[in-house]
């Protein structure tokens, strides 16, 4: 927790820094938003910072195999036991389950049940990557979207070729379509995930970043 | 619902400022390209390109600043050309903050350059440009439709076709597809070679050279198959805005992202 009164300080973003592609332009928008951003991997600044951001582009095996070599497979974990808000973007959702098939089959964090899968589509006319703007449907009551009025200005930005199944356990708190339906959004409890952009994403990605930043 | 079709304005850059060619008069500087970005943000575009038209060594800082600064100030995507001939200037313009990298005249004279690119940073990262011009048809360019360079004054012999399917095969994630013949004329893209180039790839294409009127990216989206209509002029000039485009093609009934 901060030492000073929020009024004085602004709220710390770590931003978790595992040489995944444009982490910059997260921090780029957490500051355009009044917030302290610091693209880290120091456990002590992570355990200090108010909120954490698991963002990233990248393929899961590097991925996964830099987490696990500066220890932010612990920190994450830290993080999201100690109650603080912890948003997983794009890969930084993907990892956050069991498995996926990217590589040849990588082992994840398994902080939430089920896998990731490479999207199989048979329409020509649908390409992969999923790359571009797509409408999203959030849960009913998502925090995260709270500021989301208009349902018909939802859509925000993708790039990826992989997507999450998770297990039915698992609260899913939004969708799109690319050939299927398939889940896009996760929450448990502080823990929230989304495979979209904010970043990248116009107002709509500004606001969810500011729902997520108010405590959302 | 499917992913929408997007509006993508191009901003070519001189020494720091946005500038435009103009027939007989040379390149007219017309300002500052945060402030043309962030504007274009703010009417909804879906994505940028800044297109480093010297790319010559003194003015690289400069527009390397504009990248970071552009970076810093949008909440869109962009993409960076111009002067991207190698695994080391594709790695300083992605970590300025572009989010791809477009290669045109390089990736012609070193294709191998896209292959490298996609492997190092994900083929969504690598688009290629390609200036296509109309030619007879012949044994050697069989579309029609021949690929030239350094702003159209070079032939190379390839045709388009074979060189935008070897180029997905190679790695790019995407197709800049710029008509040469209808660049700047503002009457509507080239939809058949449109057509025919999406239909060829299994990558989104970006159609541009000739956009005028909103009814020309709906024609390009629809006939043309494009993933996404490229502009310049017709925003630049202030004719329209890309809230006015987005509306119009709405209208028409192209699904696009409609800001509030």
């Amino acid at each position: 927790m901060s030492q000073h009164p929020a009024t004085l300080t602004p709220m710390s973003v770590a931003i978790l820094d595992y040489n995944a592609g444009n982490v910059t332009s997260v921090a780029h928008a957490v500051r355009r938003l009044g917030y302290e951003a610091e693209i880290t991997h120091d456990h002590d600044t992570i355990r200090n910072a108010d909120h954490v951001i698991f963002p990233g582009v990248g393929a899961a095996a590097t991925c996964m195999s830099v987490v696990r070599e500066r220890g932010l497979d612990i920190a994450l974990k830290d993080a999201v036991d100690s109650g603080k808000p912890v948003f997983g973007i794009c890969v930084g959702m993907q990892l956050l389950f069991d498995h996926s098939d990217e590589d040849g089959g990588v082992e994840c964090l398994g902080l939430l049940p089920g896998r990731v899968r490479r999207f199989e589509l048979d329409d020509p006319s649908l390409k992969v990557p999923h790359m571009g703007w797509n409408p999203v449907t959030f849960a009913e009551g998502e925090p995260i979207a709270k500021s989301l009025v208009d349902a018909s200005d939802t859509a925000c930005y993708f790039v990826h070729s992989y997507y999450c199944d998770p297990d039915p356990s698992v609260d899913v708190i939004a969708t799109t379509d690319h050939g299927h339906p398939f889940c896009v959004g996760v929450r448990k409890d502080n823990l929230v995930a989304l495979q979209c952009h904010p970043e990248k994403s116009g107002p709509v990605g500004m606001s969810i970043l500011t729902a997520f930043l108010e405590g959302s | 619902m499917a992913l929408l079709k997007r509006v993508i304005v191009c901003l070519d850059v001189r020494r720091g400022q946005v500038t435009k060619g103009i027939k007989f008069q040379g390149n007219v500087d017309l300002g500052d390209p945060v402030e043309y970005a962030v504007r274009y943000d703010e009417q909804g575009v879906d994505e940028l390109v800044f297109y480093d038209i010297t790319a010559s060594a003194e003015d690289r800082n400069l527009f390397l600043d504009v990248v970071e600064n552009v970076a810093a100030s949008i909440r869109i995507p962009f993409s960076v050309g111009g002067g991207i001939d190698s695994l080391d200037t594709m790695r300083t313009v992605l970590l300025a903050g572009a989010e791809k990298v477009s290669l045109n005249s390089p990736a012609v004279r070193n294709p191998d350059l896209l292959g490298q690119g996609a492997a190092a940073f994900g083929a969504q990262c690598v688009v290629l440009g390609v200036d296509a011009k109309k030619v007879e048809r012949t044994t050697e360019i069989p579309s029609g439709y021949e690929v030239v360079i350094q702003g159209g004054r070079t032939p190379t012999g390839k045709d388009v076709l074979q060189w935008v399917t070897e180029a997905e095969d190679r790695g790019a994630g995407e197709i800049c597809l710029n008509a040469i013949d209808t660049d700047g004329v503002r009457d509507g893209y080239e939809l058949e070679l449109t057509r025919m180039v999406a239909d060829a790839v299994r990558i989104p294409v970006i159609a541009s050279g000739g956009g005028g009127e909103p009814e020309h990216l709906t024609e390009a989206v629809t006939t043309g198959g494009a993933d996404a209509a490229l502009v310049a002029s017709m925003v630049h000039y202030g004719d329209y805005t890309v809230g006015e485009i987005k509306t119009a093609m709405a209208a028409d009934g192209v699904a696009v992202r409609i800001t509030a």
